[in-house]
């Protein structure tokens, strides 16, 4: 039989690059991927990173420690507050500073409402990726709530500059903890509607059930954290494992996916975890409001100069998308010499090859929602 | 490659979809008798909290004198290098010896940070609430002395967002 009579009826497809991005709307942001395909099998894809980076680490070498933070409220730009915390407290850790109670109370609040606040932005993108558009306009609609709260309490609703190193810009409002509180009310019923309307929807569960699984050891080997690497089952939350600030103080469970639609670290795994872990960040905020004392100068401890000494730290906390470290070489001038930030979304993107092969051009949108990518943290 | 294994199955009801599409459909119907939480916009503004950071303006003392010494402390503090002062001595013969000859704030460069108001020692730089001040030139953005003046004449008199919701036509300066 000749060739051409063998490969008669034989549709054979050719293998093709195709960019995704920078400006399509399911790559959250200005992120670019070439992907490779078979049809529309996935062969092979390649992040393409780089569009928003600004030279955030270099900044930071010319300006003074407490100039840092309004910076670091650009990395990651849907969890300012996490951001400011963490790079507080690692400042703090280098110069020995205590913080009083007041202050730490304050800080866990406002940092768990913006961990709700990131995961309902993750949670409606990802279901308007998926074609669900309603779930992202009432995601919106109570991060909004939450915003408001932030406005209300340091005059900005998106970049905070709030935690400062040895204290706060301003200490709670009059009223804040009954808004809070009533809140937190409102929002727990929120919570259970999202669950009917997109978690167990489903049109969602069969788009993100069993794809893209990702296995544990790979998350591992690829530095994977925060909710993609709990989602495979690990359960691994600096929260609990290594306790910082006073997260220790508080009764809560760490979100670990359970496999309960699919196979165990797949999308909707992904997706379960923060989900729950805005359960479980309600249960805090409500603690540590009832705890909150009354007594406190958000000030006291700010230092008059900030020269940390001559040393070294790396300090990592536990971020809405995963651990966010920081690492700072200090001179002993008002300056950083060095400051390296350890990003989780960067990890967490670079897994997306191993995941998303053999997967089709559809999936890639559902794995791309899951891991959750914010640009700004990963190219800084 | 990534292994792929099945284990959902969707049951034979599920396929058809259309239950899962008329169930959500239920859910979103039942919103219809919620109050809404949008605002119309461009008609209807929302009104920031008070501290709200938005634009800048200069306070003035009582007597129509500028607030300001020409110091420069918020000029240090800002961590985008956009305030420029050129100081002069003061023209009057009591009081301060210096003020500022010239004030800029590249409102584009500003991060809206706040430093600069903590920074000051004469509460002379302030953050109003005001937000909506986008323009079509970069020239425009450049806000001068006369300028944050003119913002601390008009925001001084109360929040210009309830004035304007209230149907009147407000403009914070005549640059923006
Ligand atoms: S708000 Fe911040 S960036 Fe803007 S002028 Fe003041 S100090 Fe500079
Ligand atoms: S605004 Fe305040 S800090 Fe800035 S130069 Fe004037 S007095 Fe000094």
């Amino acid at each position: 039989m000749s060739e051409a009579l063998k490969n008669f009826g034989v549709v054979k497809a050719e293998e093709m690059v195709l960019n995704m991005g920078p400006q399509h709307p399911s790559t959250h942001g200005v992120l670019r991927l070439r992907i490779r395909t078979d049809g529309e099998i996935v062969s092979h894809i390649e992040p393409h990173i780089g569009y928003l980076h600004r030279c955030f680490e270099k900044h930071c070498e010319n300006v003074t420690y407490p100039q840092v933070i309004p910076y670091t409220d650009r990395c990651d730009y849907l969890a300012s507050m996490n951001n400011n915390h963490v790079y507080a407290m690692a400042v703090e850790k280098l110069m020995d500073i205590e913080l009083p109670e007041r202050v730490e109370y304050i800080r866990v609040i406002v940092a768990e409402l913006q961990r709700i606040a990131s995961h309902l932005m993750a949670l409606g993108a990802m279901g308007l990726d998926l074609g669900g558009v309603t779930p992202i306009t009432w995601t919106f609609r109570d991060r909004e709530r939450i915003l408001d709260l932030f406005e209300y309490t340091c005059g900005a609703r998106l970049l905070y500059n709030y935690i400062w190193i040895g204290g706060l810009s301003h200490d709670l409002p009059p009223k804040f903890v009954q808004y809070a509180n009533e809140f937190l009310d409102y929002f727990e019923k929120q919570i259970v509607e999202y669950d009917r309307i997109l978690t167990y929807n489903k049109i969602f569960v069969e788009r993100t059930a069993d794809v893209g699984v990702l296995p544990v050891d790979v998350a591992i080997s690829y530095g994977c954290s925060g909710p993609v690497l709990r989602g495979s089952g690990v359960n691994w939350d600096l929260r609990k494992n290594e306790p910082y600030s006073i997260y220790d103080r508080f009764e809560w469970e760490a979100a670990v996916g359970k496999g309960e639609v699919g196979t165990l670290g797949d999308c909707w795994d992904r997706y379960w975890v923060r989900v729950e872990e805005m359960r479980q960040s309600v249960r805090i905020v409500r603690q540590a409001l009832a705890q909150l004392p009354k007594e406190g100068d958000v000030h006291a401890a700010i230092p008059k100069k900030i020269r940390p000494p001559k040393g070294e730290i790396y300090f990592r906390a536990e971020n809405p998308k995963g651990d966010l470290g920081f690492y700072i070489i200090s001179d002993g001038s008002p300056v950083p010499y060095r400051l390296k930030m350890r990003s989780s979304t960067f990890c967490n993107l670079s897994v997306l090859n191993e995941i998303a092969r053999g997967w089709m051009i559809s999936d890639v949108v559902a794995i791309l929602g899951s891991l959750d990518i914010v640009l700004g943290e990963i190219d800084r | 490659m990534a292994v792929v294994v099945k284990t959902y199955e969707p049951k034979f009801w599920d396929r058809f979809y259309l239950p899962a599409i008329l169930k959500g459909l239920a859910i979103t119907l039942t919103r219809i008798f919620v109050r809404k939480d949008t605002i119309l916009y461009p008609e209807h503004k929302h009104v920031p909290a008070p501290g709200y950071r938005g634009l800048h303006r200069l306070n003035k003392h009582a007597d129509g004198r500028i607030k300001c010494v020409a110091c420069e402390m918020c000029a240090t503090a800002c961590p985008s290098n956009c305030i420029t002062i050129e100081p002069s001595a003061a023209p009057w013969d009591d009081g301060e010896e210096r003020y500022p000859i010239k004030f800029e704030i590249n409102l584009l460069r500003c991060i809206y940070c706040g430093f600069c108001e903590l920074a000051c020692p004469k509460d002379a730089i302030e953050l109003t609430e005001v937000y909506d001040f986008a323009n079509y030139t970069r020239d425009s953005l450049v806000i001068d002395m006369d300028g944050l003046l003119e913002v601390y004449e008009v925001t001084s008199q109360g929040s210009i967002y309830t004035r304007q919701n209230a149907g009147q036509p407000v403009k914070v300066a005549q640059q923006l």
